[in-house]
C-alpha cells in the first residue's frame, strides 16, 4: 500500500512537471485523452473485469458526467471541483439504476440493456434545449488559469489527479474483500450467492463506483473542447475504448486497464496526428478482436507465459 | 448467442444491395441473389466463433461478446472507410411513387417492404415448424444435451440457424434501402429494434415477433407525430428496458 | 490527355525548382482549415475545397505571399462538429500555421469560434450563417452574402409568401446550428408580418423518412411552407413533398434548404424540384452575370471534370476563391501575417474579388447583403446542362436582381 502510495504521488509530480519539458501545448491535449482513457478503462474493469458484466454503455455515463457539468456551469457557473463531483454523482447514480438491473439481467441481456440506457439518454440530451440539444453548446472557457501555463494544461493535470484516483479505487478493490466477493460472481453468481457472498451488495457497490468514475471523466470534456454536443458526447467510440482497453490490456489486474489504456490511448492519437481519425477507430475494434481470439488473457496474460516465474 | 452484430449485417445487407443495384441490379433481386453469399458467409463466422469460444470453452460469456461487438463495430467502420459518412439510396421502379386512396397517398416502397417482410415470416415460421432442421433449431436454444441424445449435432443446428439468420439480413438489408437511405452509423438504432422486437416478442416466437413489430412500428408513429421526430428513437430502447425490467420473458414467452 | 497532365506537371516542377531557389527560400506561409468533405456538406465542401486549391496555384504562380510560397492544409472533419476542435488544436500546435479558414458550414463551424476568441485569431468565415451571433469576435469575417441576421434570407422568402396572399405558414428546421439560427429568425419576421403559424416541428439532423412530418403539414393545410434542412435532408424532403404531396394548400415552399444548390442534388432531384423556393448564392441570371466569376467558372469547370465533383459550381466556388482573394489583399496591403493588422485592414477597407466587393460591419458579416431567392422552374429530366440556362432559377427577389415573379407551387408544378 505505502509503495502504491508513493508511486501515486510520483506520477501526479510527473504530471505536475511536464509543462517544464513539453513546451507544444498539443502534447497535453493529446495526453488528456490517454488520461481519460485509463480513467474509463479502469472504471469498466470494476464491473466488468471483476465482476464480468460487460457495459455496453459506458458513452452513457461519460455524457452524463459531461452534461451535468455543463449544466450546473451555465446555470451557477460552478467551479472545475464541483462540476466533477456533480457529474460523479450524477453518473453514479446512473450507475446505481444500472446495477439494479443485474438483479434481472445477466450476460447479453444486460449488456444490451445498457445499450439501451444509452440512447434513452442521448435522445433525452438531443431534446434538452438549455444544453444545446442536438445543436450542441459551445463554451467559453475561464480566462485566468492559476499556476498553469495554459487551461489544458491545467485539464490535464485534472484528469491525471483523475486516474491515479481511479486506479488506487481499483486496486483497493481488488485487494480487498470486495473484489475476492466480485470475482466470486463472476465465476459463478448462484454458487457466490450460496456461500454467503452479498452478491447484490456487491454488485451496486460496482456499478456505482464504475458509473462515478466514468462520470468523472467526462465532467470536464466541454471545457476540454470549448464545445459540446450529443453525437460526439455519447460516442460509440468511448464504449469500445472503454471494453477494449481492459481485454486487451488484461482484465485480472488493477493494471491491465492502465496498459491497455496508455497503448490504445496513444496509438490512437499518434494514428490520428499522422493518418486519420477514421483508422484509429479502425485500429481499435480488431485490436479487441485479435486480442479476444488470440490472447483472451490480454497483454498481462502474454507477459506472464514469458516470464512464467513471476509473481503477479 | 451474444449477436449483437446482427445489426451490423443488416446495414452490410443494404450497402452489398447498393453496391449491387449500381450494375443496375433491382434491389429486390439483389437482396434474393446476396442471400446464399450472406449464408456462406454466417456459416463462416460461426465456426470461427465456435473454434475460438464455445469449442475451447474459454470464458465464452464475456469474450463472447466482446468478440461480436467488436465485429460490429469494424463492420461500422470498415463500410466508412469504403462508402464514406454520406447517406446512400438506390432507385427503383416503386420508389419515389406513391398509391392513391382517395385523400391518403401511400408510397409504393412502403408497401414492396410490408408485403416482402411479411412473406419472409411466414417462410421462416414454416420452416421453423413443419421441417426436421427447422424444429431442431428451435430445440437446440432450449435443450442442447436431448438434441444430441436424439442424434443430432447441437453445433452443426447452430451453425445452420446462424447461416439462415445471417441470409435474413441480406434481404432485411435490401428492404431496409429501399425503404429510405442508408448511413453506416444507423446499426446503433437496429441494436435496439432488433432486440426490442425479439425480447418484446418473446425469445424463439415468430408470431410473437411479428405482433411486437407491429407494435413497435406502430408505437413508434404515434410517438412520431405526436411528441415530435427527435423523440423516436428512444421509443425502441425505452420499450426494451421496460420490458427487460419488467417481463424478460415477453409477451409470449413461456 | 495523360501524357499533356505529365508534361504539364513536369514544366511546373521545373519552373517551382527554379522559383524555389530564388524566392521560396523561406519559410512557406500556411493556410490551415478543416473542410466537410464527407458527412452532410461533403458534396459542397469538396467544390469549394477546389476553388481554394485554384486559389493557392494563383497565388503561387504569382510568387506567393509576400515573396514565401503558400502551403495549403486542410483535414476531412466529415461535417461532424465533434471533431472540429481538435482539427484545429492541431492546425495550430502541431502544423504551426500562420492563418485560419473556417469550415464550410455553420454547424462545423459554431465549435470552433471560442477556440479563435480565446487565441484572439483572424478566422475567415465560410457560408456560416450568425456564427459569430453569440461569440461577438472581432476577428471573423464571413465570406456568404446574406449579412447578419435572418431578415435578408427569411424576409425576402416570406414577402414572396404575402405577394401569394398567403396568411398561414408552416416552419420545419433541423435541430442543427444553422438550421435553428435561421428559423428563429424567420419565425419573428413571420410574425411581425403578420403570418398565423399552423404547424411548426423540428427534427433531428440526418433524418431519413419525412413522410410522417409532410403528412402532417399536409393535415394543417399552410398557404406558406418555410423549409430550413441541411443537403440529405433537403434532399429527402424534396422526395417526400414529391411522393406525399404537400396539399392544394401550399402556394409557396422552400427557404432555407441547404443542399438544392449543389450540382449533384439538382441531377439526381431534376422535375422534383420545379415549384420550389430556395435561397441561392449565384444562379445564371442576367441580373447576376459578371465577367470574373465567368470566366473563374470556365476555369473550375475543367478542373471540377478532373476531380469529379460539382460540375456548375455556382454556389460555393466563386466565394471560396474570394476568401484567398480576401487574405492576398489584406496580408499584400498590411506587409504582414499579424493576425490583428489583419482584421483592421479587413474591416476598415473595401474588398474586391470575383463576387463583387464587398464591405464588413462590425460583427464581420457582409455590410449589403446579396442573396437572393430563385424559384426552379421548367426542370425536365436529369440533364446537368439544363442547370446553365437562364430561366430554370427565376430570381424572385430582391427588387434589384429581380428575373421574374412568384409563381404558386401547384401551378410551377405543372
Amino acid at each position: 500500500m505505502k509503495r502504491f502510495l508513493i508511486g501515486a504521488l510520483a506520477v501526479l509530480a510527473l504530471a505536475a512537471s511536464m509543462p517544464l519539458i513539453f513546451h507544444n501545448e498539443y502534447f497535453f491535449f493529446a495526453g488528456y485523452v490517454v488520461l481519460q482513457f485509463i480513467v474509463l478503462a479502469t472504471a469498466w474493469n470494476i464491473l466488468g473485469g471483476y465482476a464480468g458484466y460487460v457495459n455496453f454503455g459506458s458513452g452513457a455515463f461519460f455524457a452524463v458526467g459531461a452534461y451535468t457539468a455543463v449544466a450546473l456551469y451555465k446555470a451557477f457557473a460552478l467551479p472545475l471541483g464541483l462540476q466533477i463531483l456533480a457529474g460523479a454523482a450524477a453518473s453514479g447514480l446512473l450507475g446505481f439504476g444500472v446495477g439494479m438491473l443485474t438483479l434481472r439481467l445477466r450476460g447479453i441481456f444486460f449488456s444490451i440493456a445498457t445499450i439501451a440506457v444509452a440512447i434513452v439518454l442521448e435522445t433525452v440530451v438531443l431534446n434538452w434545449h438549455y444544453v444545446g440539444g442536438a445543436k450542441g453548446l459551445p463554451i467559453m472557457r475561464p480566462v485566468e488559469t492559476p499556476f498553469f501555463a495554459s487551461h489544458t494544461v491545467w485539464l490535464f493535470f485534472v484528469m491525471a489527479a483523475l486516474a491515479v484516483l481511479a486506479v488506487g479505487a481499483a486496486r483497493y478493490i481488488e485487494t480487498s474483500w470486495i473484489g475476492r466477493g466480485l470475482r466470486a460472481i463472476r465465476d459463478n453468481e448462484v454458487a457466490a450467492e450460496c456461500s454467503g457472498v452479498p452478491t447484490l451488495k456487491l454488485k451496486l457497490g460496482a456499478a456505482t463506483l464504475s458509473g462515478a468514475l466514468m462520470g468523472a471523466a467526462g465532467a470536464p470534456y466541454a471545457q476540454y473542447l470549448s464545445f459540446i454536443e450529443p453525437a460526439s458526447t455519447f460516442s460509440l467510440n468511448y464504449a469500445v475504448n472503454a471494453l477494449a482497453m481492459p481485454i486487451i490490456g488484461g482484465m485480472g489486474h488493477w493494471i491491465g486497464p492502465v496498459i491497455g489504456a496508455v497503448l490504445l490511448g496513444s496509438v490512437q492519437q499518434i494514428v490520428t496526428v499522422t493518418i486519420s481519425s477514421e483508422i484509429n477507430v479502425l485500429v481499435v475494434g480488431v485490436m479487441l478482436v485479435v486480442f479476444v481470439v488470440a490472447a483472451p488473457e490480454g497483454i498481462l496474460g502474454l507477459f506472464r507465459k514469458l516470464f512464467p516465474s513471476r509473481k503477479s | 448467442m451474444p449477436q449483437v452484430a446482427h445489426p451490423a449485417f443488416l446495414v452490410m445487407g443494404a450497402y452489398a444491395t447498393y453496391v449491387l443495384a449500381g450494375y443496375g441490379v433491382d434491389p429486390l433481386l439483389a437482396g434474393l441473389l446476396l442471400m446464399p453469399v450472406f449464408f456462406v458467409f454466417g456459416l463462416g463466422v460461426y465456426q470461427f466463433y465456435y473454434s475460438t469460444f464455445e469449442g475451447r470453452g474459454s470464458d465464452q460469456g464475456l469474450r463472447g461478446i466482446a468478440f461480436f461487438f467488436g465485429v460490429a463495430f469494424i463492420v461500422q467502420v470498415g463500410l466508412i472507410l469504403v462508402f464514406g459518412v454520406d447517406q446512400q439510396l438506390v432507385d427503383a421502379s416503386y420508389i419515389g411513387t406513391s398509391v392513391e386512396f382517395g385523400e391518403m397517398r401511400i408510397p409504393k416502397r412502403m408497401l414492396v417492404a410490408f408485403g416482402v417482410a411479411l412473406a419472409l415470416t411466414s417462410a421462416l415460421a414454416l420452416y421453423f415448424s413443419r421441417t426436421f432442421t427447422g424444429r431442431a433449431i428451435r430445440a437446440v436454444a432450449q435443450d442442447e444435451g436431448a438434441l444430441r441424445l436424439m442424434g443430432a449435432d447441437p453445433v452443426r443446428i447452430k451453425r445452420w440457424a446462424f447461416g439462415i439468420a445471417t441470409a435474413t439480413c441480406a434481404l432485411a438489408g435490401a428492404l431496409l434501402i429501399i425503404v429510405g437511405p442508408v448511413d453506416p452509423n444507423v446499426d446503433r438504432l437496429y441494436i435496439g429494434r432488433t432486440f426490442c422486437v425479439v425480447v418484446l416478442g418473446g425469445l424463439g416466437s415468430m408470431s410473437g415477433t411479428l405482433v411486437a413489430g407491429l407494435i413497435l412500428g406502430i408505437a413508434e408513429s404515434v410517438v412520431l407525430t405526436t411528441a415530435g421526430t427527435a423523440w423516436a428513437p428512444a421509443v425502441a430502447f425505452g420499450i426494451l428496458l421496460v420490458v427487460l425490467g419488467v417481463r424478460p420473458a415477453g409477451l409470449f414467452g413461456r | 490527355m495523360k501524357f499533356s497532365r505529365s508534361l504539364a506537371g513536369a514544366v511546373a516542377a521545373l519552373a517551382f525548382s527554379v522559383f524555389h531557389v530564388a524566392a521560396f527560400a523561406q519559410q512557406p506561409v500556411k493556410i490551415g482549415m478543416s473542410m466537410p468533405q464527407t458527412g452532410a456538406l461533403g458534396a459542397g465542401g469538396k467544390a469549394a475545397l477546389l476553388a481554394l486549391q485554384m486559389w493557392v496555384e494563383d497565388v503561387n504562380a504569382k510568387g506567393g505571399l509576400l515573396g514565401r510560397k503558400v502551403e495549403f492544409i486542410a483535414y476531412d472533419d466529415q461535417t461532424n462538429p465533434g471533431v472540429v476542435p481538435g482539427i484545429y488544436t492541431k492546425l495550430l500546435d502541431i502544423d504551426k500555421v500562420d492563418l485560419l479558414i473556417a469550415p464550410y458550414g455553420t454547424n462545423v463551424t459554431a465549435p470552433i469560434m471560442p477556440l479563435v476568441k480565446q487565441r484572439d485569431l483572424l478566422l475567415m468565415g465560410n457560408f456560416s450563417f450568425d456564427a459569430n451571433a453569440r461569440i461577438q469576435h472581432d476577428k471573423w469575417f464571413n465570406n456568404a452574402p446574406w449579412g447578419a441576421g435572418a431578415l435578408a434570407w427569411g424576409g425576402t422568402f416570406l414577402e414572396a409568401a404575402k405577394k401569394l396572399g398567403a396568411k398561414t405558414i408552416a416552419v420545419m428546421a433541423a435541430d442543427a446550428e444553422f438550421a435553428q439560427n435561421l428559423c428563429t429568425g424567420g419565425r419573428a419576421i413571420a410574425k411581425a408580418m403578420g403570418l398565423q403559424s399552423v404547424y411548426d416541428q423540428n427534427y433531428p439532423p440526418n433524418s431519413v423518412d419525412f413522410s410522417s412530418i409532410i403528412r402532417a403539414v399536409r393535415a394543417a393545410k399552410p398557404d406558406a411552407v418555410f423549409i430550413c434542412s441541411y443537403p440529405a435532408e433537403s434532399v429527402a424532403i424534396v422526395r417526400a413533398v414529391n411522393e406525399i404531396g404537400v396539399g392544394p394548400t401550399v402556394k409557396i415552399i422552400g427557404g432555407g434548404m441547404v443542399g438544392l444548390q449543389f450540382t449533384p442534388n439538382m441531377e439526381a432531384l431534376g422535375p422534383l424540384l420545379n415549384g420550389f423556393v430556395n435561397y441561392n448564392s449565384y444562379v445564371p441570371e442576367k441580373s447576376m452575370d459578371n465577367p470574373a466569376v465567368r470566366e473563374f467558372l470556365k476555369r473550375y469547370e475543367v478542373r471540377a471534370k478532373q476531380a469529379k465533383v460539382d460540375v456548375l459550381g455556382y454556389y460555393l466556388p466563386p466565394y471560396n476563391y474570394a476568401i484567398g482573394q480576401m487574405i492576398e489583399q489584406a496580408v499584400t496591403a498590411t506587409k504582414s501575417l499579424d493576425q490583428k493588422m489583419l482584421a483592421a485592414y479587413l474591416h476598415k477597407s473595401e474588398m474586391k474579388t470575383i463576387v463583387g466587393n464587398i464591405r464588413y460591419d462590425a460583427m464581420g458579416e457582409w455590410a449589403t447583403p446579396k442573396l437572393v431567392m430563385a424559384q426552379f422552374r421548367g426542370i425536365k429530366g436529369k440533364d446537368v446542362d439544363q442547370f446553365r440556362q437562364q430561366g430554370k432559377q427565376v430570381i424572385i427577389a430582391p427588387a434589384a436582381m429581380k428575373t421574374g415573379e412568384v409563381v404558386p407551387f401547384d401551378k410551377a408544378r405543372n
